[in-house]
């Protein structure tokens, strides 16, 4: 991105003047090189989604952005519904809730190396990945509603896993508000087999090791130490979600001139928040949501039974549990006075401060565990909400690493064999269902997640607590 | 002369662009649906034996074209298929087409990602010259 085009606000943010038809500014978060890395396209969505109706002080990139459709991803934005505010099925992405959560284990990296190929395996064996996989639980229309409603709530009661759990997700396991009936007959038909699945691409179940500390206070908070293994598991709210996703886009970027809102360009369908469209989606989004809770709660039982099996003393215990694509309605202060805000996180992660009533007892002073998920063969970090960060972009941080390379580049650049030996050697066992996936998700093909983490850290979005490195890797 | 149809895949760092060319809007949809199998495999991998028919309706070609890849999107998911050929007619904002393939077998046809869905960016159906151009960006 050129610089030029600019205002520079510190060390690690950066201003896109309002000018035309914008109603605020743009704000970009990320140290120098970062911001000059950047898409030029970063620029442009950022400063179309300042044009929306209802936009509240600045449309916000994460430094991790990039080019995503109609908002960019690692996009923050939040809408005043008595403003005229709107809602966009783009500003949440296709994959409604995605998200990141991380369990303790209490075992040590002795004991994983121990059977380090025996739990790649049975977790291989027993996590249902890649294209075409199904889950062992088939939906009919009343669990599926149930489902919808109830988030991993209702995972809960069907026995996966204990109650407290719930606490350490965000809105306690459950989004309220979602209404199953604008959820189309297709979208739950393409979900019915596809409970306790990861999906593909660039999701993932991880076994990791704590290899460095950054704060010890927060650590311990956290329950973390150094040496520590943790599990995370990167997915979403597989075919349910796309499918609201794709038709929500649809009949938004065909209604707005109906709702008298010029789009720039009609990848930024949006209905107004108070519009029958806008909250059907909500509705719908919400749906979604659960979905996502449902299925991460899912498939932490399953991996809940392979660690029974092969370490009996393990606790799987939820360290937490974030989503970096949703709309969320929520409290922020604007100018001194409490407003009520429909904030979208597309590819950017809630990041609550110490005190935020929505987190738990144990955590609330410390402020919400951020995950940021890296990629194979690098490292994950785990950051904290900032009370600045509450104010500088709604409470939110960076999601991930972000390509560098596209698919197709990094096909011609790696094999799948060649990425799988050489993160072996280095101690990390990857299991996929395909050689091709691998490639494509080469961790040569991501920009440098440790850039990223960092320069959340001095934007003050979030502060560093710790790194994880993998040692196992599911792949989908 | 006529260029032969054919599609290509266009760059978008996160995403993947699929493209299709043809002497009609019908066989640019044909190939830019080839395009989007080839972001999952190898397209020739897929054999052709299980046909599946789509009618959609919209007088907007670019919205045609967006119904057109997530129909297909859809039917993969549900029926754990992928298509490896394509034959689209359309006339007067009608659709008709046939999708031929095969269920999935993920160690002969190494699926690398899962299409989520077609999305407005970049979209568009146009006339260049004597060839139709049909692409858009589609989610992986």
């Amino acid at each position: 991105m050129d610089l030029g085009k600019l205002e520079k606000i510190d060390e690690n943010s950066w201003r896109i003047p309002q000018t035309g038809a914008m109603r605020v500014p743009g704000v970009l978060y990320g140290s120098e090189a970062l911001i000059r890395a950047m898409d030029d396209k970063v620029h442009e969505q950022l400063s179309n989604v300042a044009t929306l109706p209802g936009i509240v002080e600045a449309a916000y990139a994460m430094p991790d952005a990039h080019w995503g459709y109609g908002f960019p991803i690692g996009g923050v934005a939040a809408f005043d519904p008595e403003q005229g505010g709107i809602i966009s099925a783009g500003g949440v992405g296709f994959d409604i809730s995605c998200g990141v959560r991380t369990l303790h284990t209490g075992l040590t990296p002795r004991e994983i190396i121990d059977r380090q190929k025996d739990l790649a395996d049975a977790l291989f064996h027993r996590i249902p990945a890649g294209l075409g996989s199904t889950g062992a639980i088939h939906l009919n229309d009343a669990e599926m509603d149930a489902m919808l409603r109830g988030g991993a709530a209702w995972a809960l009661e069907r026995g996966y896993g204990v109650p407290e759990d719930l606490a350490h997700i965000e809105e306690n396991g459950r989004m309220s508000g979602a209404d199953t009936e604008q959820v189309s007959a297709l979208a739950k038909k393409r979900q019915r087999d596809e409970m306790g699945t990861l999906g593909s691409g660039n999701h993932y179940l991880e076994v990791q090791r704590v290899t460095e500390i950054f704060d010890e206070t927060l650590a311990a908070a956290f329950g973390i130490r150094l040496d520590d293994i943790k599990v995370s598991i990167h997915c979403g709210s597989r075919g349910l979600g796309h499918q609201i996703g794709s038709e929500y886009l649809k009949r938004m970027a065909q209604a707005a001139a109906s709702h008298g809102i010029e789009l720039p360009d009609r990848e930024l369908a949006c209905a107004p928040i108070n519009s029958d469209l806008g909250q059907s989606y909500l509705g719908a989004m919400r749906a979604g949501i659960n979905c996502a809770l449902a299925n991460r709660q899912i498939l932490t039982h399953l991996a809940r039974g392979v660690f029974g099996d092969l370490f009996p003393h393990a606790r799987l215990d939820l360290l937490y549990d974030v989503s970096h694509n949703t709309c969320k309605l929520e409290e922020h202060r604007v100018n001194g006075e409490k407003r009520m805000l429909h904030v979208h996180r597309k590819g950017a992660t809630r990041a609550f401060g110490p005190g935020h009533p929505a987190l738990p007892e144990p955590l609330r002073p410390h402020g919400q565990p951020v995950l940021i998920g890296g990629t194979m063969g690098t490292a994950s970090y785990i950051l904290a909400g900032t009370e600045e960060g509450m104010t500088r972009a709604w409470g939110s941080a960076c999601h991930g690493a972000g390509r560098s390379m596209s698919r197709h580049q990094a096909t011609r650049d790696y094999t799948g064999r060649q990425v799988q030996d050489e993160l072996a050697a280095r101690g990390i066992l990857v299991r996929s269902p395909t050689q091709r996936g691998i490639a494509e998700e080469a961790p040569g093909a991501y920009k440098d997640v440790a850039d990223v983490v960092w320069a959340a850290h001095h934007a003050r979005l979030a502060r560093l607590v710790c790194k994880v490195e993998p040692m196992v890797v599911i792949k989908g | 002369m006529h260029q032969a149809a054919h599609w290509e895949h266009f760059e978008h760092v996160a995403d993947m662009g699929v493209r299709g060319f043809g002497p009609t809007p019908a066989e640019a949809f044909s190939q830019a649906a080839l395009a989007m199998t080839a972001t999952i495999c190898e397209p020739d991998s897929i054999n052709p034996r299980t046909a599946v028919p789509f009618e959609l309706e919209d007088d907007d070609l670019d919205y045609l074209l967006l119904d057109w890849l997530n129909a297909l999107v859809y039917e993969m998911a549900t029926r754990r298929m992928l298509f490896g050929r394509f034959e689209v007619a359309i006339e007067d904002g009608q659709l008709r087409a046939t999708a031929w393939g095969e269920p999935v077998d993920v160690a002969r046809h190494q699926p690398a990602v899962e299409v989520k869905g077609a999305t407005l960016t970049e979209l568009s159906v146009q006339q260049i010259g004597d060839q139709w151009v049909a692409q858009c960006v589609i989610d992986v």
